[in-house]
C-alpha cells in the first residue's frame, strides 16, 4: 500500500511529563507511589449542559454511574487530587519549562495564558475535568532538513493512573494525577510511516535533551491522528513505542483503506442506510436451546438477545477488502464499549453453536431476505439497547468508509474501538485560577534556558565519558541516562561498560520477552556498586539483570546468591584452576601452549561469573607457561 | 454603562473595544505584531487585568491580547449563542410525596454559562430535576427562588425570611418535608437561627450545600440535595437538619441537629461535623440510617409550631487571645450592643484584664456570655480562680453551646423574650448536650 496515493496524513500529539518538583496545581510530589494507603469512592455525572448534548459515551457511563474507586498514598496526592481543596497557583517551574519549550519551537507564546476545564467523565480525574492551557500556538522544527510545523504546546495535568477495572467498579490510583504534562501537537505530516517515525523521534530526542521532562515508561504519551483521502481523522491514543508506532500506522493505514472499499461496494449496490435497524426483534426465545457457549452464558445471567435487520447488507459484514478488516470486527470492538461480548452476524453463522435452523428462524423472525443481513447482540436489557443504538448508528457510517472516532493502539501495533470522538471540546474557564500575564521581561529572561540539540548533547555526553557516537546516542535515549550517569560518576566501573550493559545487552534481554521495568535505578546502580567492590564479575552483570527480570530475585544479593555468581579470591581460583590442567594434563601434554582454548573453555564453564575473564585468562597463560618450562 | 454590561472590561481593554464597535460575544479578528489570532470575545473576570482582551479560539481554549499589542481589530460577525439542547423533560410524577425547595443561593444553586463563563443562580424546577434525575422516582418537588445570595452576605434579617417563607410552606400541610437550599459558609448559623425561630415544627427542615459547584460532574449538590430530599420524605422525626456528605466519598450523607452543627473545614465535601454529638442519621441508598444519639427530637406531627421569627442582631461574638485589647468590650457596650458572647480559652477562660471592662459591661445590662474557643466539650467555669471570679461577675456559661450558635440564639433571645439571660441558659433546641458521647 503506498502511502502517498492515500494521501496518508499523520498528526501527533505528544504529552510529555515534565521532571518538576511539584504537581501543576499542588506541592506534592510527582514520584510514583510505592504503595497506596488510603482509599474513597466518588461518582461523576455530566453537568447540565453536558446532559443536554447529545454524547452517547457521556450518556452511557452515567447510565451506568459507576462508582470511582480513588487511592491515595502520603506525599503524592493530598486534598487537591482528591477534589477536596481549590487548586494552588500554578507551578512556576512547570509554566517556565513551558515557556522554555515554546521559545525552542519558535513559537507565539500568549500574552496572557488562561487555564481552563476540559470535560472527562470517566474518573480519570476527580473534578470531572482536565485543566489544560494553551501556552503558544504556531513555531517548527527540523527534521532532516525539512521544517515540521507546530500547531499548539499546551500545560495541562495529567490524569489518574487506572490501576483496575472490574465489574461496575474502576480504580485510580491519584499518584499521576496533577503531574505537569507539555502537549504538543504538531501539523499533520505527509511521507512514509518510516520518515513519520523520524519526526516523531526527533520531537521525542528534543524534549529529552532539555532534561526538563521526566523519562521512563508512561512518561511520554502520543495520540496519533491519522487520515487517508476520503476519511475522517480517527485518533489513536495510547501508543508508547515508537517500533509500535510504525505498526499502528500502518496498520490504520490499511484499515481505513479497507473501510473506503467497502463503502465505495456498499454506494454500489446502492444501499440505503436509513433502513437499518428498521427491524429489531426479541429473538431470546429462538437462542433459548442453542449450544453456544457465548450464548448459554448470557441467558444465564438472565441477558436478552436482540436481531437488527440490515436490509441490502448480505455479505457486507464479514467481506474482507484486507485480511481481518471487516465491519463485523469493527461491530464486535464496539459493544465491549458497552461491557458486552455478544455479537454475532448473519456473514458468520451459522457458527458457535448457533445452527441452520436458528438462523432460518432469525431470519423469518426479522422477514430479512437472502439479500439482507442482520446482527445479533446480547446481554442486559438496558446495555443492549445501548448497543443496538451504536451498532446501527457503526452500520450506517459504513457507506461513509472511515467514522471519526477514538482507538486505543493495542501492543502489537494494531487498534481498537474505544470511544466516538468527542464533538467540539467542551471547554469552559477555570474561574478558580486567575489569568496568568507572560511579560517580555519573563521571557527574556528564560531565552538563555533554552535546551541545546540531541546532537550537541550527545556530543558533549560522548565526550564526557569517552563513548563512542552510537553508544552515547543509546545512552542517551534510554531510560538508564540519569542512573548511568550516577554510576559512571560515582564508580570506577569503565562508562563504555555501564553504557553498553544498560543499552545493548538489556535491549537483548527484552527481546527474549523478559520485563525491563523491574529494573529500577536502585538495582541498577546496586550491580554497579557490587561490581566496583569487586564481590562480583563483569560477567555476572546479565546474569544478575536476567535473575531479576525473571522475577527469581528480588534483590541484588538474592540474585548473587541464588545464580551462583559471587566472586572466589585468587587463592582459591589458583587451585581450582590447578586441578583442571591436572585433569587435562594429556591435551597439555599433546598440544603444549595450544591446550590454552581447551584449558580456558573448562575454567570459564566452571568459574565464569565467579571471577574476571581477563584474571583467569592470565593466571591459566601463567600456570600452563610454567609447567611447560 | 457598568462593568457588567461591558463583559467586565474597562480602562485600555474597553477603550479600544468601543473604538472597534465590537462588544462580548463577537467573532473578531486581531492582528498583532505576531501574527493575526480569530476568535469570540469573551468577558473579563472582574479582578482580572484591565490591559488584556479574552478570546475563545476556534480550538476552545480561551488567551488574552494585550491591548498595547494589538494593531487591528475587525468584527467578523455577531456570534450567536452556542445552542444548547434543552435537558430532557423530565415528567415530574404529581402524585408523589410533595417535597418544597427554598432557593436561597450559595454553590449547590450556581450554574456556569459556558459561552460567557460566568456564574448564575439556576434553580429551575426542571433544571433541578435534569441535574439530579433520580430526584423525580423519589418527590414532586416545587422549588420556589427566595434569594440569590451567597451566605457570607446574609444577615439576622434573612433568617427572619427565610424562617417565615418555611412557616408557609408547613402550614400549608402540603409537604412532608422542606429543603433549604445554602450557601455553606454560614449554614450553621442560619441552621440555628431556624431551630430557634421554628420550635415545634412538625415536618424536617432540611438546609443543604455543596461544596463543589454544580457545573463540575465531581460537585457533591446532587447527592447532598438527594440525600436531603429522602430524609425529608422519610424522617419519622422533625426538627432543623444539615444534610451534607458524611465523608469523602460519594457514599453517605450525615444529617446533623441543627444547633449542633458546624463548618470545620474550608472546602471538604464533609466540611460539616456534629459537634458533643454523634450526626442523627446517614441516608446510605436512599434509606435512611438512625445513629444512636442521646438527643430525642419530637414525631412528625407531634410538634406545635410556635414560631417566633424576629431576631436582634446587637449581638458581638468576640474571641478572646492573648493580648486581647479589654477596649473591644467597652467599645461594644458604648456603641449599644445588647449582648456578648465571649468565646473563651479552656474551660471558659479570658484573661483578668478583661475584668474591670466585663463587670462594666453588665453592671450597664449587657448580657455577656461565656463559650469555648475549643470547639468540642463543655464550659465549666467552677474549676479555676479565673472561672469563679468571671462568674461572679455575672458572666454566663453557655455549657457546651457552639459559640456560633450562642451568637444566633442570643439575638433570637433578645428579640422574642424579656428575660434573655434565662433563656440562654435553657436547652431549648438541643443546643446544650445532657451527655456528650465518649
Amino acid at each position: 500500500m503506498d502511502s502517498a496515493s492515500l494521501d496518508l496524513k499523520v498528526g501527533f500529539e505528544i504529552h510529555q511529563q515534565l521532571a518538576t518538583r511539584s504537581k501543576l496545581f499542588c506541592n506534592c510530589s510527582c514520584e510514583e507511589a510505592q504503595k497506596y494507603d488510603h482509599s474513597f469512592v466518588r461518582k461523576l455525572r455530566p453537568t447540565q449542559s453536558e446532559l443536554g448534548a447529545y454524547d452517547p459515551a457521556a450518556m452511557f457511563e452515567f447510565s451506568k454511574m459507576r462508582t470511582v474507586e480513588y487511592h491515595t498514598a502520603f506525599g503524592s496526592s493530598c486534598l487537591v487530587e482528591a477534589d477536596e481543596e481549590p487548586p494552588h497557583d500554578i507551578s512556576k517551574e512547570a509554566l517556565e519549562t513551558a515557556l522554555i519549550f515554546s521559545l525552542a519551537f519558535h513559537s507565539k507564546v500568549m500574552d496572557e495564558v488562561h487555564v481552563m476545564r476540559k470535560l472527562v467523565i470517566d474518573g480519570s480525574n476527580t473534578t470531572g475535568f482536565q485543566r489544560t492551557m494553551l501556552v503558544a500556538s504556531g513555531g517548527h522544527f527540523v527534521v532532516a532538513g525539512k521544517k515540521i510545523g507546530v500547531q499548539s504546546i499546551c500545560l495541562e495535568e495529567d490524569a489518574a493512573k487506572l490501576i483496575g477495572d472490574e465489574k461496575g467498579v474502576r480504580k485510580f490510583g491519584l499518584d499521576r494525577l496533577g503531574v505537569p504534562l507539555i502537549e504538543i501537537a504538531l501539523e499533520p505530516v505527509t511521507g512514509k510511516s518510516d520518515d513519520i517515525m523520524l519526526v516523531a523521534l526527533t520531537l521525542g530526542r528534543l524534549l529529552r535533551a532539555s532534561k526538563l521532562v521526566a523519562r521512563g515508561l508512561g512518561s511520554i504519551r502520543q495520540d496519533v491522528n491519522i487520515s487517508v483521502q476520503n476519511g475522517a481523522v480517527v485518533e489513536v491514543k495510547g501508543v508508547q513505542q515508537l517500533d509500535q508506532l510504525v505498526k499502528v500506522i500502518e496498520h490504520e493505514m490499511q484499515r481505513q483503506h479497507g473501510l473506503i472499499v467497502i463503502a465505495e461496494k456498499l454506494k454500489g449496490r446502492k444501499v440505503d442506510v436509513s433502513n437499518v435497524g428498521d427491524k429489531i426483534e426479541d429473538i431470546t426465545d429462538i437462542l433459548g436451546k442453542a449450544q453456544s457457549k457465548i450464548v448459554k452464558k448470557i441467558l444465564d445471567v438472565g441477558g436478552l438477545f436482540k436481531a437488527i435487520r440490515v436490509p441490502a447488507f448480505a455479505g457486507m459484514i464479514g467481506f474482507e477488502p484486507y485480511p481481518d478488516i471487516r465491519i463485523g470486527k469493527e461491530l464486535g470492538k464496539l459493544v465491549t464499549f458497552y461491557e458486552l461480548d455478544g455479537v454475532f452476524h448473519s456473514d458468520e453463522l451459522p457458527n458457535y453453536g448457533i445452527t441452520e435452523q436458528e438462523v432460518a428462524a432469525v431470519r423469518s423472525r426479522l422477514q430479512a431476505s437472502d439479500n439482507d443481513a442482520f446482527v445479533i447482540v446480547g446481554g442486559p436489557k438496558d446495555r443492549a439497547k445501548f448497543a443496538c443504538d451504536a451498532i446501527i448508528r457503526r452500520l450506517q457510517a459504513a457507506v461513509n468508509g472511515v467514522p471519526a472516532e477514538t482507538r486505543a493502539a493495542t501492543q502489537d501495533g494494531k487498534t481498537m474501538y474505544l470511544r466516538p470522538r468527542p464533538g467540539a471540546a467542551r471547554m469552559y474557564p477555570e474561574t478558580d485560577i486567575p489569568t496568568i500575564p507572560v511579560t517580555d521581561s519573563m521571557l527574556n529572561a528564560l531565552s538563555d534556558k533554552v535546551p541545546r540539540s540531541w546532537d550537541e548533547m550527545v556530543d558533549s555526553l560522548a565526550k564526557k565519558y569517552n563513548l563512542n557516537k552510537k553508544l552515547a546516542s543509546q545512552i542517551f535515549d534510554s531510560n538508564y541516562l540519569g542512573v548511568f550517569e550516577e554510576i559512571a560518576s560515582a564508580t570506577k566501573v569503565q562508562p563504555t561498560f555501564v553504557a553498553s550493559k544498560l543499552t545493548e545487552d538489556l535491549i537483548g534481554l527484552q527481546r527474549q520477552g523478559l520485563d525491563a521495568s523491574i529494573l529500577s535505578d536502585n538495582l541498577i546502580k546496586d550491580i554497579f556498586a557490587k561490581l566496583d567492590s569487586g564481590s562480583i564479575a563483569k560477567e555476572s552483570v546479565n546474569i544478575i539483570f536476567e535473575r531479576l527480570m525473571k522475577n527469581e530475585a528480588r534483590t541484588v544479593d538474592e540474585a548473587i546468591k541464588a545464580a551462583g555468581v559471587s566472586t572466589i579470591n585468587d587463592e582459591e581460583l589458583g587451585k581450582g584452576l590447578d586441578k583442571i590442567i591436572n585433569d587435562n594434563i594429556a591435551v597439555v601434554k599433546e598440544k603444549g601452549m595450544s591446550a590454552l582454548s581447551t584449558l580456558m573453555g573448562r575454567a570459564m564453564a566452571e568459574y565464569r561469573g565467579k571471577a574476571d575473564g581477563q584474571k583467569i585468562n592470565a593466571m591459566v597463560k601463567d600456570k600452563l607457561q610454567k609447567l611447560l618450562k | 454603562m457598568s462593568r457588567h454590561d461591558t463583559g467586565g472590561y474597562r480602562g485600555a481593554g474597553l477603550k479600544l473595544l468601543s473604538k472597534h464597535g465590537v462588544s462580548v460575544g463577537d467573532n473578531i479578528n486581531v492582528g498583532t505584531e505576531d501574527g493575526e489570532m480569530s476568535g469570540i470575545l469573551m468577558p473579563r473576570y472582574e479582578s482580572a487585568n484591565e490591559d488584556y482582551i479574552s478570546i475563545k479560539l476556534k480550538n476552545g481554549y480561551n488567551t488574552g491580547i494585550h491591548v498595547g499589542k494589538i494593531k487591528s481589530m475587525k468584527k467578523l460577525s455577531r456570534s450567536e449563542p452556542a445552542i444548547i439542547a434543552k435537558p430532557p423533560e423530565m415528567a415530574q410524577n404529581k402524585s408523589l410525596p410533595k417535597i418544597a425547595l427554598i432557593s436561597t443561593g450559595g454553590t449547590i444553586a450556581s450554574k456556569i454559562d459556558y459561552r460567557t463563563g460566568g456564574v448564575h443562580a439556576a434553580l429551575s424546577a426542571s433544571e433541578l430535576y435534569a441535574s439530579v434525575p433520580e430526584l423525580a422516582n423519589h418527590a414532586s418537588i416545587e422549588p420556589v427562588v427566595l434569594l440569590s445570595e451567597y451566605s457570607e452576605n446574609l444577615k439576622p434579617e434573612h433568617w427572619t425570611m427565610i424562617a417565615d417563607k418555611v412557616v408557609e410552606k408547613v402550614k400549608s400541610g402540603k409537604y412532608l418535608g422542606v429543603v433549604v437550599s445554602h450557601g455553606t459558609d454560614t449554614m450553621h448559623y442560619t441552621a440555628a437561627a431556624l431551630s430557634f425561630a421554628l420550635q415545634g415544627v412538625t415536618i424536617p427542615v432540611v438546609l443543604v450545600g455543596a461544596q463543589r459547584s454544580s457545573d463540575r460532574p465531581s460537585s457533591d449538590a446532587a447527592l447532598n440535595l438527594l440525600g436531603a430530599t429522602i430524609f425529608g420524605l422519610k424522617s419519622e422525626y422533625a426538627g432543623v437538619f444539615v444534610a451534607m456528605h458524611a465523608g469523602t466519598s460519594d457514599d453517605a450523607i450525615a444529617c446533623h441537629i441543627g444547633t449542633r452543627v458546624r463548618k470545620n473545614h474550608t472546602s471538604r465535601r464533609d466540611a460539616f461535623e456534629s459537634i458533643d454529638a454523634t450526626p442523627f442519621a446517614l441516608v446510605r441508598n436512599n434509606t435512611v440510617e438512625m445513629q444512636k444519639s442521646e438527643i430525642k427530637l419530637t414525631k412528625r406531627s407531634e410538634g406545635n409550631l410556635a414560631a417566633k421569627t424576629k431576631f436582634d442582631d446587637r449581638v458581638a461574638l468576640l474571641k478572646y487571645h492573648p493580648g486581647f485589647d479589654p477596649r473591644l468590650i467597652e467599645h461594644a457596650a458604648k456603641v449599644g450592643y445588647k449582648g456578648i458572647i465571649l468565646e473563651g480559652t479552656g474551660l471558659g477562660h479570658v484573661s483578668k484584664e478583661c475584668f474591670p471592662a466585663l463587670k462594666k459591661a453588665v453592671d450597664t445590662g449587657l448580657m455577656v456570655c461565656m463559650t469555648s474557643q475549643c470547639i468540642w466539650g463543655r464550659v465549666r467555669m467552677t474549676v479555676y480562680d479565673t472561672g469563679r471570679d468571671l462568674l461572679d461577675i455575672g458572666v454566663i456559661p453557655l455549657s457546651d453551646m457552639i459559640s456560633e450558635t450562642a451568637t444566633v440564639k442570643a439575638m433570637w433571645a433578645l428579640a422574642n423574650s424579656k428575660d434573655a439571660k434565662k433563656v440562654m441558659q435553657e436547652n431549648l433546641a438541643n443546643e446544650i448536650s445532657k451527655c456528650i458521647p465518649i
